[in-house]
């Protein structure tokens, strides 16, 4: 064995270089552990029951909760999936069972691009559209505004498991003289209904903290909110106009309401991958 | 030949022929047709929402585009007491935060994905993306949160030794004041970082086995093999994630706008407080007095748009050559 190959110099750069990668994941990962424990230890030592059962105090005062906040969130979300769901899942279909050529394309090109209309834009959109000729903020608003932004991720990710379904099953249906429609609702549907939930619950996980575009459609209220027509309060602007005020006491609610607002986000993110894995082993079995 | 086209999956059911002898009328007597048409109906309801998207930010920012057309770009004068607006702090503090971030998420990111794809385990790494894809879930506002308690404090210890020993570079110079077009950029690469990695990763395990082991025959270390084999055949995959990375740091609103500091000027100094696009539409939007100030950040709003969508559209072109990856978020 003459002088080894490759040479020492390749052989440092090699270590240096790869020791160089892991490195960066390393520390990736330690922004992500610094993230969720400083939210963790700040949100928790922050929460007590009056911030789920009790409405914002009076500035100066301490004490207080977030209930109408959290309230306002659940029923915008409510709102969104009820407009997002449904076109999301036909449109899902359509590109999946019915379109060609053109028409799919068209349409899977413009979903992926509104997908990516900055969500600021997406609420001067709304804006225009609901508040302009309603001359008010609402519910009704920020839901439709969250809901505009379901649709893309529910109908791609509805198109994605529906094509996944094997072809066979489909000329089962058709050879047992199923129409094209009884099909679709009872052989391709149903195969791939885990995926299909799996998708709208991140997607609804996603826009949860969506803040931006409820600034100007749900705008705030630190009151209750009674049904669909008057302003509302939700988490991510509570979240954001507490954490830019002056004020201690507010500071904390923010942290504690941003607890609240990721551990819900993370069980949904949990939960639905659970159900896909579930659905994985059943379709095995 | 034209059967196996035919029984590609990709080819949509119907013209695959099984059902071309029913006419249209028995196609809505057994249902299909309705089926057909309702379905329809919700995929093309995106082309109207998207139509009338571009068509309102249009519409409803005339006033300010025939006020100062192109000029409204480049004019740095932000004046809404007199009526006159010029967006170029904003352009300007946009552009800047966006490169930045950009700047540091691109080496880190890219590093990751290379120690994810070429050396750790598939399981440890499958975990690890796991992790960092919860990054991306966070939303924008906790991070915004994380800013100003965490990041702002910790640069309150850090910036002065910079300025101290670097302080004569003009980026470096001037009073630090926490909020600053350097505290947005280092928040904005914590937010695209997991698009770089699990979008690289993903396409650096797609380079096949034969691309690796004909360099690896040649004696070449396993960094050449990566960097000069692997890393070159991926660069479409990469060069997308980088873009669609830069669409979401420029149109990326509430963490920015919790630690620029929301002052409308334009400075070399990084450590100066600025302020962007999309903060200056959040900040601004419910206050705005007047139809001519509601239309000139309505064309800010349009700006934003059509910049955002060119990077999109790019990055989409880019990523076309992977195939059965889909790239949510």
């Amino acid at each position: 064995m003459s002088a080894s190959y490759p040479p020492l110099s390749r052989k440092i750069t090699n270590l240096v270089m790869l020791a160089l990668t892991g490195l960066c994941t390393l520390l990736v990962l330690a922004v992500l552990l610094t993230i969720l424990g400083y939210l963790l230890w700040k949100g928790a030592s922050s929460l007590n029951i009056d911030f789920f059962t009790k409405i914002p105090a009076p500035v100066g005062q301490s004490g207080g909760g977030v209930e109408n906040a959290i309230v306002g969130t659940l029923k915008l979300l409510a709102l969104a999936s009820a407009i997002g769901v449904p076109i999301g899942l036909l449109g899902g279909i359509y590109l999946s069972e019915f379109a060609g050529g053109w028409s799919a394309f068209t349409i899977r090109y413009t979903t992926d691009l509104l997908n990516g209309v900055p969500s600021v834009v997406m609420g001067i959109f709304v804006y225009t559209l609901v508040v302009l000729p309603m001359h008010h903020f609402s519910t009704l608003a920020g839901g439709i505004a969250l809901g505009i932004m379901m649709i893309p991720i529910a109908l791609r990710s509805t198109e994605d498991f529906l094509r996944a379904v094997p072809r066979s099953l489909r000329e089962g249906g058709l050879a047992l003289g199923a129409s094209k429609s009884e099909t679709i609702f009872t052989i391709v549907i149903p195969a791939a209904i885990y995926g299909i939930i799996t998708g709208i619950m991140l997607d609804i996980a996603r826009v949860a903290g969506e803040t931006a575009p409820l600034l100007f459609t749900a705008f705030g209220n630190l009151y209750n909110s009674p049904g669909w027509m008057q302003p509302t309060a939700s988490l991510p602007v509570v979240i954001y106009n507490y954490a830019i005020s002056p004020y201690d006491v507010w500071h904390k609610q923010a942290w504690a309401a941003g607890f609240v607002l990721l551990s819900g986000l993370l069980v949904i993110s949990v939960i639905s991958r659970m159900v896909l894995a579930r659905g994985k082993k059943l379709s095995h079995g | 030949m034209s059967n196996v086209v035919l029984a590609t999956p990709e080819v949509p059911f119907e013209s695959r022929g099984l059902d071309k002898k029913q006419t249209w009328w028995e196609r809505l007597r057994k249902g299909d047709e309705v089926v057909h048409l309702i379905t329809l109906a919700g995929g093309w309801s995106i082309l109207v929402i998207t139509g009338l998207l571009v068509q309102h930010l249009w519409v409803y920012s005339r006033l300010s585009r025939h006020a100062f057309g192109w000029h409204f770009l480049v004019d740095s004068t932000w004046d809404p007491v007199n009526g006159i607006f010029g967006a170029w702090p904003f352009v300007y503090g946009t552009v800047v935060t966006s490169l930045l971030a950009l700047a540091i998420s691109i080496p880190i990111g890219l590093g990751s994905a290379i120690f994810l794809a070429e050396l750790a385990p598939r399981k440890l790494s499958n975990a690890l993306t796991f992790l960092i894809e919860l990054l991306a879930a966070v939303p924008s506002v906790i991070y915004g949160l994380i800013g100003i308690f965490l990041l702002i404090p910790v640069l309150f210890n850090v910036v002065p030794y910079v300025q101290k020993y670097f302080g004569w570079i003009p980026i470096f110079n001037g009073t630090f004041y926490g909020v600053s077009y350097f505290s947005a950029s280092i928040v904005l690469s914590i937010m695209v970082v997991p698009f770089i990695i699990s979008i690289s990763r993903e396409v650096l395990i797609s380079v096949p086995v034969s691309q690796r082991e004909a360099m690896m025959a040649l004696g070449a270390t396993k960094w050449d093999v990566t960097w000069r084999a692997v890393v070159p055949y991926a660069r479409q995959g990469i060069m997308g994630s980088i873009f669609l990375s830069l669409a979401r740091a420029l149109g990326e609103t509430m963490a920015v706008t919790m630690v620029i500091g929301n002052v409308a000027q334009v400075s070399t100094s990084l450590m100066a407080p600025g302020y962007t696009i999309a903060a200056v539409i959040a900040n601004e939007f419910t206050e705005a007095t007047g139809d001519l100030y509601l239309h000139a950040l309505i064309e800010l709003g349009l700006v934003l748009f059509v910049v955002t969508m060119i990077f999109n559209a790019l990055a989409r072109l880019l990523m076309l050559t992977m195939k059965g990856h889909e790239v949510v978020g």
